[in-house]
C-alpha cells in the first residue's frame, strides 16, 4: 500500500521550487519498518505569507522552508507555525547557514537543515529522514492515545463496579429505615447479609486493584529469592481452609517434595491464594479441591483443579479480560472482583510463563499457570500499566 | 385474604434490586415472584399467570427484556409489563413508549429507568393494575 505525505516547498526562487517538486514528484520511498511506501504530494509558495496560507489550505505534514524570503522571513514563518500548534514537520533550506539561525529555528521548531546549493539527491535523502521522523511521531501518538482510550475503559468499568455495592447497599439500608411496619427477622438476616457481602467483594475489589497497581508500576520491589513452592502452598491452603471447610469440600495437595524456585514470595503467594480461592468459590458442596506442584521441561507447573461448576467454551474465552464475571445461575451469589485472572496472568508473565484452564461445564475446571525458574527479568515489555 | 393478593413477576439478574424491590412491595401488600434471568423467568411464566410483570432489560442477552415482554404479550396480552433498564445512564439511549412506532416494537406498558425510586414503579403498578390498591 502506498500513503501519500503532504509537501509543501516555500522559496522565492522560481528555479529552485521547480527542480525540488520535480525531484519529489518522482520520488517513492520505503520504510521497511513501518511496513510503508510513501510517495508525495506536492505544492509550492513564492513567499511565507502565501506559505502559510497553503498551510491552511492544503496542511502539509512536511514543510520545506527557505529562510531567506522577500517578505515574512523563513524563521518568522516558523514562528507564526509554532503558535498554531499545526502537525508539520519542518526543514529549513539556508544558502548560508549562520549558527545563530541555526539555533532560532530550532528553538521555533525546525527538525533540520537543508544547505544551498543542494543537489537532487541531498534533497531526496533529507526528505526521507524527515518523513521517516513524521511517521514515527505519528504511529507514537496513535499509541499512545489507544493506551490512553485503554486506561479511560478500565477506569469507567472500575467506577461502574465500586458504584454498584454502594448503591446496593444504599438500597437495604433505606429499606431498613423506610418499611414502615418494620421486618420479619428472615428477611432482615437477608437484608444484612446481602450487604456485608456487597461490602466484602469491594474490600476484595480494592485489595485486588492494589496488587494489579502494584505489578503494573513496578514500584513494589520483587524480592526474587529461592523459595520452597510447596511450603507457600501449605500456608495459602490454611488461608482457604475455613472457607472450604464450611461447605464440607476436601482441599488435597501430595507434594512429591520441596520444589524450589526463585521468586517473589508475595507474587506466589497472591497466584496461589487467588486460584485456591476460586477453586472453593466456584466448587460445589462436599466438593474436592486438588492442588499440584510439579517441574516439568524445567517449568514449574501449578495445577488448581475443582470439581465445581465449569465453564462453557464462550465463557472460557471472556475469562481472562478484566472485570471479566461469568453470570448465570450458578454463580449468582458468588462476588469477585473480575480482577483475580487477570492478575494471575500478569504475574506469571512476570516470570516468562501463562495462565491456561480446561474446563467441563457441570464438572470442573482445571487452572494451570507455568513459569520459568530462571526468568528474573523485570516487567515485561508488553506490560502496560492500566491505572 | 391471601388469595386476593397480586402477584408481581420480578425478573433481574441483579439479586439485590429484586431482594430490595420484593420487600418493598410485599410491604405494600403484593405478592412476589422473582425470577433471576430469562430461564427462571420462563419457568416461572409455565407455573401460572402473574398480574403483572417487572422486568430488566439486559441480562443474559442484551435484548433479553424486550424478547420477554413479546411472549409475556404474545401469550397473554392482558398482562401489563414494566421493563426497568440501567441503559438510559449508562450509554445515554433512551428507550420509550410514547409515540407509535415505540409501541409497534417495544411490547411493554412503560419503561423506568434505572435506578428507580420505589414511589415511581409503584405509581405504574397502581396505573396499571387500576384495582389494586
Amino acid at each position: 500500500m502506498t500513503d501519500t505525505l503532504r509537501v509543501l516547498i516555500v522559496d522565492d526562487e522560481p528555479g529552485m521550487r521547480l527542480a525540488a517538486e520535480r525531484t519529489l514528484r518522482q520520488l517513492e520511498v520505503e520504510f521497511p519498518d513501518l511496513e510503508m511506501k510513501l510517495g508525495f504530494d506536492i505544492r509550492m509558495a513564492a513567499s511565507g505569507e502565501e506559505g502559510l496560507e497553503v498551510v491552511d489550505s492544503f496542511s502539509p505534514q512536511l514543510l520545506l522552508l527557505d529562510h531567506k524570503l522577500p517578505g515574512l522571513s523563513g524563521l518568522e514563518v516558523l514562528d507564526r507555525l509554532a503558535s498554531r500548534k499545526v502537525d508539520l514537520l519542518t526543514v529549513m533550506i539556508t544558502a548560508y547557514a549562520s549558527l545563530e539561525t541555526a539555533i532560532r529555528a530550532t528553538k521555533l521548531g525546525a527538525f533540520d537543515f537543508l544547505a544551498k546549493p543542494f543537489t537532487p539527491e541531498e534533497l531526496r535523502m533529507t526528505v526521507r529522514k524527515a518523513s521517516h521522523h513524521y511517521l514515527l511521531q505519528r504511529r507514537a501518538d496513535e499509541l499512545a492515545r489507544e493506551k490512553r482510550q485503554i486506561r479511560f475503559q478500565f477506569l469507567s468499568v472500575l467506577a461502574h463496579e465500586l458504584k454498584a455495592p454502594l448503591a446496593a447497599i444504599e438500597g437495604y439500608l433505606f429499606l431498613l429505615k423506610d418499611l414502615p411496619a418494620g421486618m420479619e427477622p428472615a428477611a432482615y438476616a437477608k437484608v444484612v447479609d446481602r450487604s456485608l457481602l456487597r461490602i466484602d467483594g469491594m474490600r476484595k475489589l480494592i485489595f485486588d486493584l492494589l496488587d494489579l497497581t502494584r505489578i503494573e508500576s513496578g514500584q513494589k520491589k520483587r524480592e526474587l529469592v529461592e523459595l520452597d513452592l510447596a511450603d507457600i502452598a501449605r500456608s495459602c491452603l490454611e488461608t482457604v481452609q475455613p472457607a472450604a471447610a464450611a461447605r464440607q469440600i476436601t482441599m488435597v495437595f501430595e507434594p512429591a517434595g520441596p520444589l524450589l524456585m526463585t521468586a517473589d514470595r508475595g507474587e506466589i503467594e497472591i497466584i496461589l491464594n487467588n486460584l485456591l480461592s476460586n477453586a472453593v468459590k466456584y466448587n460445589r458442596d462436599q466438593g474436592r479441591v486438588t492442588l499440584g506442584l510439579t517441574r516439568e521441561d524445567g517449568r514449574v507447573w501449578i495445577r488448581v483443579r475443582d470439581t465445581g461448576i465449569g465453564m462453557s467454551p464462550e465463557e472460557v474465552g471472556r475469562l481472562f479480560g478484566e472485570f471479566v464475571r461469568i453470570k448465570n445461575e450458578k454463580t449468582r451469589n458468588i462476588l469477585g472482583s473480575g480482577l483475580g485472572l487477570s492478575i494471575v496472568r500478569r504475574l506469571a508473565r512476570l516470570y516468562g510463563g501463562d495462565v491456561a484452564v480446561e474446563s467441563v461445564s457441570g464438572e470442573g475446571s482445571t487452572f494451570s499457570v507455568w513459569m520459568e525458574p530462571a526468568c528474573e527479568s523485570g516487567p515485561p515489555a508488553g506490560a502496560e500499566p492500566v491505572v | 385474604m391471601q388469595d386476593k393478593k397480586r402477584t408481581i413477576l420480578i425478573i433481574d439478574d441483579d439479586i439485590d434490586f429484586i431482594q430490595q424491590l420484593q420487600l418493598s412491595l410485599e410491604a405494600a401488600g403484593f405478592s412476589v415472584r422473582p425470577a433471576y434471568g430469562e430461564k427462571e423467568a420462563e419457568e416461572a411464566l409455565k407455573e401460572g399467570r402473574p398480574d403483572l410483570v417487572i422486568s430488566d432489560l439486559m441480562m443474559e442477552h442484551q435484548d433479553g427484556g424486550f424478547v420477554l415482554c413479546h411472549r409475556i404479550k404474545r401469550q397473554d396480552p392482558t398482562i401489563p409489563v414494566i421493563l426497568t433498564t440501567a441503559v438510559t445512564s449508562a450509554t445515554g439511549l433512551r428507550f420509550d413508549t410514547i409515540t407509535a412506532d415505540e409501541r409497534s416494537w417495544v411490547k411493554a406498558d412503560a419503561i423506568l429507568a434505572k435506578p428507580v425510586r420505589f414511589e415511581q414503579i409503584l405509581r405504574e403498578i397502581r396505573r396499571l393494575l387500576p384495582e389494586a390498591q
